[in-house]
């Protein structure tokens, strides 16, 4: 199965190394200066070789692909060094040259798949260009990419070649652009965080195909990522990037099983991984911040975040340590680096009140039958379907899920931001919960309160800390203003944000410090109920790490309740008690958090468990999904999840019955045809490296690169 | 899509229905009173006032609009208190010169606006996008009569390239009649050209720094094929826009240059109008430029769609 008859590559010497980037240097002029984003970078990529490069946004990842390509912003440019793709120096290629290797040598994979199509091309003709780049007629060049759209599995080639890009979906158009990229047969593929903008299920299959793929059409891949665990599943080889630099790079298993860097150690320490929950302990965290893009350091980049620098680091920039013969490390002390202390105390604040009695006592709040229905173009969309659930004081509920599964509806019901349908019964403290917002009490507004996912457009960019922070105290409290500025004061202290903060505008801080600005705001007048939807997803892993300990603390401190949302299996567990599984807005498994985690899972919730790839290398056979996710306007007949489930019953009751959510052991409830003993003895037997567990997932982050 | 045109068609109707109201209430605010405006100063107060009965003026004030509108409807626009004619037969020739002298200046100004914008966006920050950009910028600053007057004085006058006038002699050929309104047509052309040519850069470079755009590059394919398959389709749609939103001053709002050229279009048939209190006249020539404007922005509404496969084909997702 070919894609192309490659066109034989005319003036490309056979050399053993598909890309060489030898001391790559490169500069963003910025209003009349230089700003130096890439430092010394140097790596090779062998023949069919997979090298990734890994790190956290603005570290450079994204513009060494760029480079590599000679696509670099109209302000930037190759300061130093060079690049060799398949013995070709690209510097020095003319534009026809350039245009040459873009076309049969380097393709290229790309971050958000559906701003990468042409939106006024359909997805067929855009596709067959690549073969009518080499010469091929119009007509076979369409024949070609049908068959083309075929090898990236997908099932009806035909329908999709005469589709528009926004007609697909994101899994969908990234298969587009795979075939797209394979097209010519190039030497060197490059992916640019390929799944980053996909779900966790969808991402597996699109990595499974480049796997499977990159067998066959025997490419040599960069893949890049801020996800650890991505990077660990697809690389033979990777290198850490930090401020514009490769720190440590190596074999993949041993970088990560043994770094030697201590930003590859901090970096390691700040995902939640192996069942790493709230009451185990804190996360490590990386202190610091990333120094700002064109900061000349005389010594090492690292210096001012890393707990192990010396007088040393401060003066000599490390050079490329060889730790043995296939690994290198950019530090002075790559020998302690494992030892690296914590920043972060381990230990959890002692809790006075225990947990056992919270389980004997009311719940905050009871959703009851909570439905969603939205009316689009004549169409019932119902968003939510007969959600019940009970929240616990001081506890924390997981929602977890697909996109589109009703999460973010259900966090909108609960805020009364969306209404929910008629016959919905939200309860807080056995009292009724107006639909709306503009028609709740002040004292349920006080009660509930929200962090968003993006507090860039969460926060008023126009008003200080202070003033957003001190304005819910004003709404919600009805403090004197004396004790006000008191409990301000001490709102600011517990996000650990300083004083120093209060005249700053949202645009004056970084991500991180942002968020905990919208914490403070909801913490301001101190609610029962504290929805996070996405609170850490557009944060780096160092700073979700802060965040999700800030959460932790707080909830302990306060015993608030929190409804968290997240896509991220890890820091779901985390931070959660129960967990609720959503699939097209019904709940199909609910129950205590390691229950549903580590116990017999409904198969919706096996099948997004083994979608996560984990750092252990502990290769687990995935349950696969096949298939998007079917419209929630016309959901399927039956039990809903029975079109993708991979355990649907011979005898047909899943198509025809919809099974009940029952509880199926103590406080464990699940919506699904299949006896819990069943169900039990097909995952045991899959999976004998005993209990599954999520492993870490980087937060998605917004590369400024 | 069908339902998409209907749904500005019925748009636009509504649009046209609100805007007659809104001439005829204002028309009743005007100061001064028709018939004493046709009798003169010097007429009696009872024949004015039987001029006014004569005219149906002293009818409440939604039965006069209803009486309008309806006739309007029908195709008879009222009669001229200035001329005591059929407003029509003034009101087509106007509109016919106007269309004429709006089409030869957009013909002239659309492709060298756009060309003059795809240029600069694709030679951004050079020498050549900087001249683009300021003669742009400085053209649309001068006024139509400063412009209208160099250019008599240089082509018509000195040179005696064109003619002065803008009205060809009655039986003219077409192309002695475009000749003349070649003239006349420059100082619009100066005035719309830098804003065309603003849009369709912004709209190129939002392009060509687009992911796709990058897609295209990367693909090998040549900078030729990128610029014209993927670039100027998405590129210049919102120009498109641009351009319909020029139409209803291009059609009605030449006061001035009608007047510097001698040319009796549709602009001057309104200013004089107004001057004389002839309220038919200045109603239904306000209201046929509504038609105009509107009908512009309609078509271009629906040419966008037509490029636009996310508008035409429903994009719930997006």
């Amino acid at each position: 199965m070919t894609l192309a008859a490659p066109p034989p590559t005319g003036n490309a010497v056979e050399t053993d190394s598909a890309l060489e980037v030898s001391h790559l240097d490169v500069c963003f002029s910025v209003r009349g200066t230089d700003r130096q984003v890439l430092r010394d970078v140097s790596f090779e990529i062998g023949r069919q070789e997979s090298f990734g490069l890994v790190g956290e946004s603005g570290c450079g990842k994204s513009t060494t692909a760029l480079a590599i390509t000679r696509y670099l912003a109209r302000n930037g440019r190759v300061a130093g060094g060079f690049i060799s793709v398949n013995g070709q120096d690209v510097g020095s290629l003319s534009s026809e040259g350039l245009r040459r290797l873009r076309a049969r040598t380097i393709s290229m994979v790309y971050q958000e798949p559906g701003r990468a199509l042409n939106p006024s091309i359909r997805v067929g003709r855009q596709l067959a260009e690549v073969y009518e780049i080499s010469g091929v007629a119009k007509r076979e060049a369409m024949d070609r990419a049908e068959k083309a759209l075929g090898t990236v599995q997908i099932s009806d080639p035909g329908r999709v070649m005469r589709a528009y890009p926004h007609q697909l979906s994101g899994g969908m158009l990234q298969r587009v652009i795979i075939a797209m990229a394979l097209a010519a047969e190039p030497s060197l593929l490059i992916l640019d965080e390929p799944t980053t903008a996909l779900d966790a299920t969808v991402e597996a299959e699109v990595l499974e195909l480049v796997a499977s793929l990159r067998q066959e059409f025997r490419t040599s891949v960069l893949f890049i990522s801020h996800n650890l665990a991505v990077i660990a599943k697809m690389c033979d080889r990777v290198g850490v990037m930090y401020a514009g630099e490769i720190v440590e790079q190596g074999p993949a298993r041993e970088i990560f099983d043994q770094p030697r860097h201590p930003y590859t150690v901090g970096l390691l320490r700040c995902v939640p991984r192996r069942g790493h929950r709230k009451d185990h302990g804190r996360l490590d965290t990386i202190p610091g911040f990333l120094p700002a893009p064109g900061t000349t350091e005389t010594g090492c980049i690292f210096v001012a975040r890393c707990v192990i620098a010396t007088e040393r680091c401060r003066l000599e920039a490390p050079p490329m340590y060889e730790v043995n013969a296939s690994r290198m490390s950019r530090c002075h002390y790559f020998e302690r680096a494992p030892e690296l202390p914590r920043t972060t105390p381990e230990e959890v604040a002692e809790q006075s009140t225990g947990q056992s009695f919270e389980h004997f006592a009311e719940p905050v709040m009871r959703l009851r039958g909570v439905s969603k229905t939205f009316g689009s173009h004549g169409e019932k969309v119902r968003a939510l379907v007969g959600v019940d659930l009970d929240l616990y004081r001081g506890e924390t509920l997981g929602l977890v899920g697909e996109s589109g599964c009703g999460k973010t509806t259900l966090a909108r019901v609960l805020m009364g931001l969306t209404p929910a349908d008629e016959g919905s019964v939200i309860e807080m403290d056995n009292e009724p919960v107006a639909p709306t917002v503009s028609r709740r009490t002040r004292e349920h507004l006080r009660a509930m309160q929200i962090v968003f996912q993006n507090p860039d457009s969460a926060l008023n960019r126009r008003h200080s800390v202070r003033r957003i922070i001190g304005r819910n105290l004003t709404k919600l409290t009805g403090l004197p203003r004396a004790k006000r500025e008191e409990r301000l004061l001490e709102i600011v202290r517990s996000v650990r944000l300083e004083e120093r903060h209060l005249p700053l505008r949202p645009a004056q801080l970084s991500g991180g410090l942002k968020q905990r600005v919208a914490i403070a705001r909801a913490f301001a007048g101190s609610p029962k109920v504290l929805v996070c939807d996405e609170p850490t997803s557009a944060l780096d892993v160092s700073v979700q790490a802060a965040i999700l300990n800030l959460l932790a603390d707080m909830q302990s401190r306060e015993h608030i309740t929190f409804v968290f949302i997240s896509h991220d299996l890890g820091v779901v567990r985390y931070l959660s008690d129960r967990i609720a599984v959503l699939y097209l807005g019904r709940v199909v498994e609910y129950g205590g958090a390691e229950t549903v985690f580590s116990g017999t899972h409904h198969p919706y919730t096996e099948a997004l468990l083994s979608a996560v790839p984990t750092l252990d290398g502990t290769k687990r056979d995935r349950i696969r999904l096949t298939g998007d996710i079917p419209s929630p306007a016309n959901p399927p007949s039956g039990c809903v999840f029975h079109t993708r489930c991979p355990r649907r019953l011979a005898s047909g009751i899943c198509e025809s019955a919809a099974p009940a959510l029952l509880e199926v052991e103590d406080g464990h409830m699940m919506r699904c045809h299949i006896p819990l003993a069943q169900l039990r003895q097909a995952q045991n037997e899959e999976s004998p490296g005993g209990p599954t567990a999520p492993g870490p997932t980087g937060a998605s982050c917004v590369d400024a690169g | 899509m069908a339902r998409y045109v209907v749904k500005r068609l019925a748009l636009a109707l509504l649009t046209l229905f609100l805007l007659s109201i809104i001439i005829f209430f204002a028309g009743q605010i005007l100061p001064g009173n028709p018939g004493r405006a046709i009798l003169g100063p010097f007429a009696a107060q009872s024949a004015v006032r039987a001029l006014d009965h004569q005219l149906g003026l002293d009818r409440p004030l939604v039965v006069q609009y209803w009486s309008w509108i309806w006739d309007a409807l029908h195709g008879n626009l009222g009669t001229s208190y200035e001329y005591r004619a059929p407003v029509s037969s003034f009101l087509v020739p106007a509109l016919g010169r106007s269309l004429k002298l709006a089409v030869v200046a957009f013909v002239i100004v659309v492709p060298l606006g756009i060309l003059g914008g795809v240029v600069a966006a694709l030679k951004r920050g050079k020498m050549i996008d900087r001249v683009i950009t300021v003669t742009g910028l400085s053209l649309s600053t001068v006024p139509e009569f400063v412009s209208g007057i160099v250019l008599i004085v240089l082509l018509a006058i000195v040179t005696k390239v064109l003619p002065v006038t803008a009205d060809a002699p009655p039986g003219s050929s077409f192309p002695t009649q475009l000749r003349y309104l070649i003239l006349p047509a420059i100082p619009l052309v100066f005035i719309l050209f830098g804003y065309i040519a603003r849009m369709a850069r912004a709209g190129t470079i939002e392009a060509l720094d687009s992911d796709y755009a990058r897609t295209a590059v990367l693909k090998g394919l040549p900078r030729r094929v990128v610029i014209w398959r993927h670039i100027l389709r998405n590129s210049l749609l919102p120009t498109i826009t641009v351009i319909a939103t020029q139409t209803g001053y291009l059609i009605g709002g030449l006061v001035v240059v009608e007047d510097l050229f001698n040319y009796p279009g549709l602009g001057r048939l309104i200013f004089t109008a107004a001057t004389d209190k002839d309220f038919p006249m200045l109603e239904a020539g306000v209201l046929v430029i509504g038609v105009v404007y509107l009908a512009a922005t309609l078509i271009a509404d629906i040419v966008y769609t037509v490029l636009n496969p996310r508008i035409r084909l429903g994009g719930s997702d997006q």
